[in-house]
């Protein structure tokens, strides 16, 4: 029973972790609260079911389902907050202006497709399972942790070691200053829009899969649970992220295996409270800056 | 030509005038000091000059090319490099980092290594520190750095905003020996100092700026001798 809940946690929380690599990584550089994060990951989720739908494979609706998302996180992002950065609001502006967005977005939506939830169509579900000492895997859980790792690690990769993640954590500590290097400052803004709309958009598909229901305010509870583990692993903080999805996903999986199914995000939002009293830093507290 | 020429350059932040038609012009290879009484416009104009702040009227010429309200990324890639008051450095990259960062917009790797030797022999304490997160450098070797990040650029005209601020009377003495070094290899320079009597000492030509204005400009010997500068800046 124990191994079996384990391991359905750790995927649970990789899908956890990677929805929040995206929300920490927009905090960490573009210096914004944005709730309008949760409407990527319900957008991703239904644009898989319209690849599905129409007939594609997953292969096909993953990757179509994470550019749309990160294309629509560029525009919303420039058509909301460019304004609100070049007046250097602080993030209770934007926490406000992404607020109303984003409840106009689902409306907007659940208006135009309808509140009910829908299922992916059966062929694309692949319930073939793998059994190993008595822990069941299914072809879906299996594809949900080779995607969070394959997605992290690239985050981890373009920012630690590549020419633009030089660029991005420039622009993380200082964007005046990296303007000053010839950076253009803007195009750093939508790439990591971009990149955090794939992130958002990628697990919206992952988690439509692992329950098989996707409806138009799913990214609001994700949303909810995007806060527990950026707050957990430190706002801006990739690093973090990571291990506090992969832990939120155990915690969950084993309040229900264990409590009750309904008790699950309490313990969830109890932990959060607990770590703001006592480690408002987060789990790692690291300074704001080196986190990126 | 003039490596910088401003002419009738005003900057308003809301109602309030920073600058009210400031003209200043840089010779290549010149060094000019911007002085001034604290608010009186000389970070404003630097930062009008880098395209941080947009100026509300007048003009900004490099190298005879109008680059008034051009965005900081794009005045930085035509070699207007400004060395930020302060210095801001990347204190959380490494020392290595911030160099790369300084040569961002020249996409041959080749001068950008030949470039890092060269700032590395100009400062071989930062050679030392390379691997150092660049927030562990003491005052006056993260100046060093600031000033080896703006030469990664290879600047045509370089803006030093208040070199020597907050930093200990030997470290003064060492950045303004740089300077003079950086003059001395024809290095295009506006300097702008609270430290008057050093600046001017270091300059071919002053300026000085009062509530957003040239009250003062000439040779810098004649504007060291001018009795109100003397009795404003330089302490007599």
């Amino acid at each position: 029973m124990l191994p079996q809940q384990l391991v359905n946690g750790v995927l649970l929380g990789a899908t956890y972790a990677l929805f929040a690599l995206g929300f920490t990584l927009m905090f960490g550089v573009l210096r914004v609260i944005n709730l309008t994060y949760g409407f990527y990951f319900t957008a991703g989720a239904f644009v898989a079911w319209f690849v599905t739908r129409a007939g594609g494979g997953l292969w096909l609706a993953l990757p179509a389902a994470a550019l749309a998302s990160g294309v629509i996180a560029v525009v919303v992002d420039a058509l909301l907050l460019t304004r609100l950065r070049r007046a250097r609001a602080d993030e209770l502006a934007s926490l406000m202006v992404t607020l109303g967005a984003v409840l106009a977005l689902y409306a907007a939506l659940a208006a135009l497709l309808g509140p009910d939830i829908r299922r992916l169509p059966p062929a694309v579900l692949g319930n073939e399972a793998i059994s190993l000492d008595g822990v069941r895997v299914t072809q879906a859980q299996l594809l949900i942790l080779g995607a969070s790792v394959v997605l992290a690690g690239g985050l981890v990769w373009l920012v630690r070691f590549s020419r633009l993640g030089l660029a991005i954590r420039a622009v993380a500590e200082n964007p005046d200053a990296a303007g000053l290097m010839g950076i253009d400052t803007a195009r750093v803004a939508a790439l990591v829009s971009f990149v955090s709309g794939t992130l958002a958009g990628a697990g919206g598909v992952l988690i439509g899969l692992a329950f098989n229901a996707i409806h138009p305010y799913m990214g609001e509870a994700m949303m909810l649970r995007g806060f527990v583990v950026v707050i957990l692993g430190g706002l801006g903080d990739i690093f973090g992220a990571l291990v506090a999805g992969l832990l939120l996903g155990v915690i969950e999986v084993l309040t229900a295996g264990y409590l009750a199914s309904g008790l699950k995000e309490a313990v969830a939002f109890a932990i959060l409270v607990l770590v703001l009293w006592t480690r408002p830093a987060g789990l790692f507290g690291r300074p704001v800056a080196r986190r990126v | 030509m003039s490596a910088l020429e401003v002419s009738g350059l005003s900057v308003a932040y809301g109602p309030t005038e920073a600058l009210r038609g400031v003209d200043l012009r840089v010779a290549e290879g010149e060094t000019v000091c911007l002085l001034g009484a604290n608010g009186a416009g000389k970070t404003t104009t630097l930062r009008a000059l880098s395209g941080q702040v947009r100026p509300r009227a007048g003009s900004i010429r490099l190298d005879g090319a109008e680059i008034t309200g051009m965005r900081p990324h794009r005045i930085a890639a035509l070699g207007l490099i400004q060395v930020p008051e302060g210095r801001q450095v990347f204190a959380a990259l490494t020392v290595a980092e911030n160099l790369t960062l300084g040569a961002w917009t020249l996409r041959d790797p080749t001068e950008a290594a030949r470039r890092r030797e060269r700032v590395l022999a100009r400062f071989p304490r930062l050679r030392e520190r390379l691997g150092q997160a660049a927030g562990a450098l003491s005052g006056g070797e993260q100046q060093m750095l600031a000033i080896g990040r703006a030469l990664m650029a290879g600047p045509k005209l370089l803006l030093l905003d208040e070199p020597s601020m907050g930093l200990a009377p030997r470290i003064v003495e060492e950045i303004f020996a740089v300077i003079a070094e950086l003059k001395a290899d024809g290095v295009t320079l506006l300097l702008v100092e609270q430290n008057a009597s050093a600046a001017l000492e270091v300059s071919d030509r002053a300026y000085v700026l009062e509530h957003g204005r040239i009250t003062l400009s000439g040779p810098a010997w004649k504007v060291a001798s001018d009795p109100a500068v003397v009795a404003a800046y330089l302490g007599g």
